[in-house]
């Protein structure tokens, strides 16, 4: 329990962080940035709205200190103002109505990297120097060094153009009802592949190799040595006694690992114009849309801070060392 | 492998029991000499090291093999690979092996500067850290971790977006989300460094505090700090490359990433001109792998027990 | 069984027929890139039937590659080159993997140098004991629930420690579940390799006891690996002194603690705690350089040996009856010569 505490600590006073450096972006960044954006869409603003975002950026009059009181109680009530260039839609309609396609992508890549690429890495351990092992590592290394984007724009190009197996773009067709029939989950499926595979494809090769090396590290342990001398199933011994401690190392990775999903996300999701905050969040940079801009970056890290707690809640339940210490 | 219960006594490092300068001791032993002479006989050092420096000297020479502005217009428009352009044009008639030498030299320099600067500052924190320990520790080790933990692409757009362009900007915000990595790595590595004897000696002859951190300690990471400088390299080109292919790097000038953006830009994928994609993509992703290589052979060199089994 | 500890059941250096196992000219060897090294080079013992035999040597002499050669537990790079060894009259080096996975545990098991490492951090004590049961005989977990509960009682540990994870253990507790574990399956065979070292020593006499009671009790056979000499005369009956890869005196225990006849044996009790004087690599194992050259001509102990004379550095001593029930590997001691109305008998 005091891990867990102490961890909660950690990620509130992370939390707190971020919309700190939110709050003080826009009011200590050269080039006066909120001026341009002001210069673009007071003409379609009520005057009210504009007293709303003047507070939002720090354009009144008001201290400091009671400026950015203010911005935490707005964080706080989920009041992140209102999107410009979806004028005039609040920030958390723009957010909430676009997570999930992201939490969709995300999920789906991750998942599937995180285990073919901790089973493959079992298994080249435990057969060590065999086909697996000596083949997949570099090649994997390899397609892990083309830039994210690189491979969504060799994957779309390859598999979309020239061969016109999936869809160009976006989460669905164009003019299909969101329903839950089967043809509609199909149709989304079908336009997942395409960015989940650029995902996988990238980030596979990392979670084999360190599997891989942990668990060489691990089967050197006394403990299996005994496995082995107890005669137990080589099964059981791969999966009970090495597997199940050397993905410790791998849990805590995991967590790490979420910023960098997030950030391949972004980039897979604005080659396929796949309606997710990622996309939406360089949209919203390039159309000077500051509130929408904060409202996803804030959004974005406190679902990693949150994704993170519960990768350690898990940790706790699977390391018997750490309940007590 | 060998079980024998001798051997097995010295090698125990998957235990998180064992404290972290178990296998650790092996680098001091290695560094130096070691480490340069294990690197020049390792195969995948070799391999990495020649491939950085054929896109070292391609980047110097640029000037010399292709001369004039590389975003100058030509006649030919989306012409595929030829005697003339060995590379073909793009949709706006650029050649492309022009493009790609010339973006060398932007990505190179952004990528070295990067990891420069981001090892240095980790370094910096990670030794103080270790070095002055309690609440120094304590605050150090929070900022580091928060910055971990934030994700690094979406705070890259949002520094980017605030922040002036230019290719300072590029270098100052890819910094901001890079050095927090290293920092972790030198920290636990400098911790068991500072447990040892010759430091504790070298404390109480009064030796001056930053005498001690670089020129005592430092050098006794060399190849910690080596491999994480190489990781900081890899971030600093594949995270410049990714900025500008978002558009919000410096989009005037010539880089992997910039001739990137302008091919996806321009429609490449739509018309068909593959060649203009496949060069800049190729080269990130060949000094990546280096780079990469470079870093599993320091690794091995320092670290016998990932070495390659020999079969008998 | 009961009368086995007056002087144990077998008087001589050599065990009695059908013993539980034999080993006969065992070599090991480890090949690194620098060369080949033998880590056990012609080593022949018997074990008989509720006999605890025990094995001393410094580390790096060779004798837990003995234990592991016997568990067939070893690894590349160590490779057995020639020899047998046989359990219970079965050949254990050429048995199949699945035969050798039947094999292990229930008629040979092992004690582990460090109860902490040998034990699985992640899963409860109850777990890796029931595991054996389970996949031996293949029992239903209720019923290998209650014979863990059953061995726990017989190191003197509460049933409810099954739902303990390891670190929760003290030292000599986590040892004494290493034992239990190890009789589970009531094998006719134990190894022990330096089951203690990593303990006090109050808590060492302990287990020591515990396992001498367990031993009268169930009758099984003990290979007790140790460098600690003088536990080893206190627990074993014949014991066997191992320098370099071969054993340099066999003797019964008290026979070997009063007249120790190998000057090796004789520094080895003497000096414990370790051996003063130059430690000079003629160890030739892994923890020392794993040289082929680290072996020295003639009789390997001799840049060590206070006694040394200048035919020890030529003539390569083999081990060879020196007294009654008493074998010796020195050129110092001469052999023994059965008398002939001995042989008559």
């Amino acid at each position: 329990m005091r891990f867990l505490l102490r961890r909660l600590g950690f990620y509130l006073i992370a939390f707190w962080a971020c919309i700190t450096l939110n709050f003080f972006l826009p009011r200590l960044m050269p080039g006066d940035p909120v001026s341009r954006m002001f210069a673009q869409v007071q003409t379609q603003m009520r005057p009210d709205q504009i007293a709303a975002l003047r507070q939002l950026f720090g354009l009144t009059n008001k201290p400091l200190w009671q400026q950015y009181l203010d911005y935490i109680g707005n964080i706080f009530r989920g009041n992140m103002g209102i999107s410009l260039s979806r004028f005039p839609t609040p920030v958390s309609s723009v957010i909430s109505s676009e997570i999930g396609w992201t939490l969709l992508l995300g999920a789906t890549s991750l998942i599937i990297a995180v285990v073919l690429g901790n089973l493959l890495g079992i298994i080249a351990a435990w057969r060590r120097g065999k086909f697996l092992d000596s083949v997949f590592p570099p090649l994997l290394v390899f397609v892990g060094s083309f830039p994210y984007f690189w491979l969504a724009m060799a994957a779309l190009y390859l598999f979309g153009i020239v061969l016109g197996w999936f869809p160009l773009n976006h989460a669905f067709t164009d003019g299909v009802e969101p329903s839950f029939s089967f043809s509609y989950v199909a149709d989304v499926a079908n336009h997942l592949v395409l960015p989940a595979l650029t995902i996988v494809l990238v980030s596979i090769g990392g979670w084999m190799l360190g599997m891989r090396n942990t668990m060489i590290a691990t089967t050197a342990e006394d403990y299996i040595t005994m496995a082995r001398a107890k005669g137990l199933r080589s099964g059981r011994i791969m999966f009970h006694y090495a597997a199940r401690n050397a993905m410790l190392p791998s849990i805590t990775a995991f967590g790490m690992s979420l910023g960098f999903v997030v950030g391949g996300a972004l980039l897979t999701e604005t080659v396929f114009a796949y309606p997710g905050i990622g996309y939406q969040l360089l949209n919203s940079v390039q159309a000077l849309d500051y509130p929408l801009t904060q409202g996803i970056f804030l959004t974005i890290t406190t679902a990693v801070l949150a994704a993170n707690f519960l990768v350690d809640i898990i940790y706790v339940r699977l390391d018997p060392r750490v309940r007590v210490s | 492998m060998s079980i024998s219960q001798s051997q097995r006594q010295t090698s125990t490092s998957g235990d998180t029991k064992t404290p972290p300068s178990a296998p650790r001791s092996i680098f001091s032993k290695v560094t130096g000499g070691g480490l340069a002479h294990g690197l020049l006989t390792n195969k995948k050092a070799l391999f990495g090291l020649t491939i950085l420096f054929l896109f070292v000297v391609l980047a110097v020479l640029a000037p010399v093999l292709m001369p004039g502005n590389p975003s100058n217009f030509t006649a030919d428009v989306s012409a595929a690979p030829s005697a003339d352009h060995w590379l073909g044009t793009t949709a706006k008639g650029q050649d492309v092996l022009a493009l790609t030498l010339w973006g060398s030299r932007s990505s190179l320099s952004v990528g070295f500067a990067v990891g420069l600067i981001a090892t240095f500052i980790g370094c910096l924190v990670g030794i103080a850290s270790a070095y002055f320990g309690k609440v120094t520790d304590e605050l150090l080790s929070l900022l580091t971790n928060i910055f971990l933990l934030i994700p690094g692409l979406p705070l890259l757009v949002v520094l980017a977006a605030f922040l002036p362009p230019g290719p300072a900007t590029v270098v100052i915000v890819l910094v901001i989300t890079g050095w927090a990595g290293s920092a972790r790595v030198l920290r636990s590595q400098a911790l068991s460094i500072r447990g040892k004897d010759f430091l504790a000696s070298a404390i109480v002859t009064g030796e001056k505090t930053w005498r001690i951190m670089f020129l005592e300690i430092m050098p006794n990471m060399a190849s910690i700090v080596m491999s994480t400088l190489l990781g900081c390299i890899i971030y600093g080109i594949g995270a410049q490359a990714g900025l500008e292919f978002l558009g919000l790097g410096d989009t005037s000038s010539v880089s992997w990433g910039t001739n990137l953006y302008w091919a996806n830009n321009d429609g490449a994928m739509m018309t068909g001109d593959w060649w203009v994609l496949i060069p800049s993509g190729l080269a990130i992703a060949l000094i990546a792998f280096a780079l990469a290589m470079i870093n599993y052979a320091v690794d091995e060199v320092t670290n016998p027990r990932l070495r390659a089994e020999k079969k008998d | 069984m009961s009368t086995i500890l007056q002087g144990g059941p077998h008087a001589g250096p050599r065990a009695a027929s059908n013993p539980v196992l034999s080993i006969k000219d065992l070599r090991v060897s480890y090949t690194t890139g620098l060369g080949t090294v033998n880590a056990v080079d012609g080593v022949s013992l018997d074990i008989g039937a509720g006999e605890i035999f025990g094995l001393a040597g410094e580390s790096g002499c060779g004798k837990s590659t003995i234990a592991n050669a016997v568990m067939r537990l070893l690894q590349a790079p160590a490779k057995i080159t020639a020899g047998s060894i046989d359990l219970n009259q079965c050949n254990v080096l050429t048995l199949s993997d699945e035969e050798l996975r039947r094999t292990r545990w229930r008629d040979m098991s092992m004690v582990f140098q460090s109860a902490m490492n040998a034990m699985n951090p992640v899963m409860t004590i109850g777990e890796q004991i029931m595991d054996v049961f389970t996949t031996h005989e293949k029992m239903p977990k209720k019923e290998a629930r209650e014979r863990a509960a059953h061995l726990l009682s017989l190191v003197d540990i509460k049933a409810d420690r099954l739902k303990s994870y390891p670190h929760q253990l003290s030292g000599g507790m986590r040892q004494r579940v290493v034992i239990a574990i190890a009789l589970a399956l009531n094998p006719s065979l134990l190894i022990m390799d330096e089951p203690t070292t990593a303990l006090d020593v109050v808590v060492q006499r302990d287990i020591m006891a515990q396992i001498k009671e367990l031993q009268q009790s169930l009758g099984f056979s003990v290979l007790f690996i140790t460098h600690d000499i003088s536990l080893m005369v206190e627990l074993s009956h014949r014991m066997a002194v191992m320098y370099a890869g071969r054993l340099v005196e066999v003797a019964p225990s008290n026979v070997l603690l009063d007249d120790p006849l190998h000057p090796y044996t004789t520094a080895l009790m003497n000096a414990f705690p370790p051996l003063s004087g130059p430690r000079t690599e003629l160890l030739g194992l892994p923890d020392a350089p794993p040289t082929s050259a680290g072996r020295p001509s003639g009789c390997s102990f001799h840049p060590r040996c206070p006694l040394a004379m200048d035919a020890c550095r030529i003539q390569d001593p083999v081990l060879r009856p020196a007294a009654e029930n008493h074998d010796a590997a020195c050129l110092l001691v001469p052999e023994f010569v059965v008398p002939p109305e001995r042989l008559a008998q």
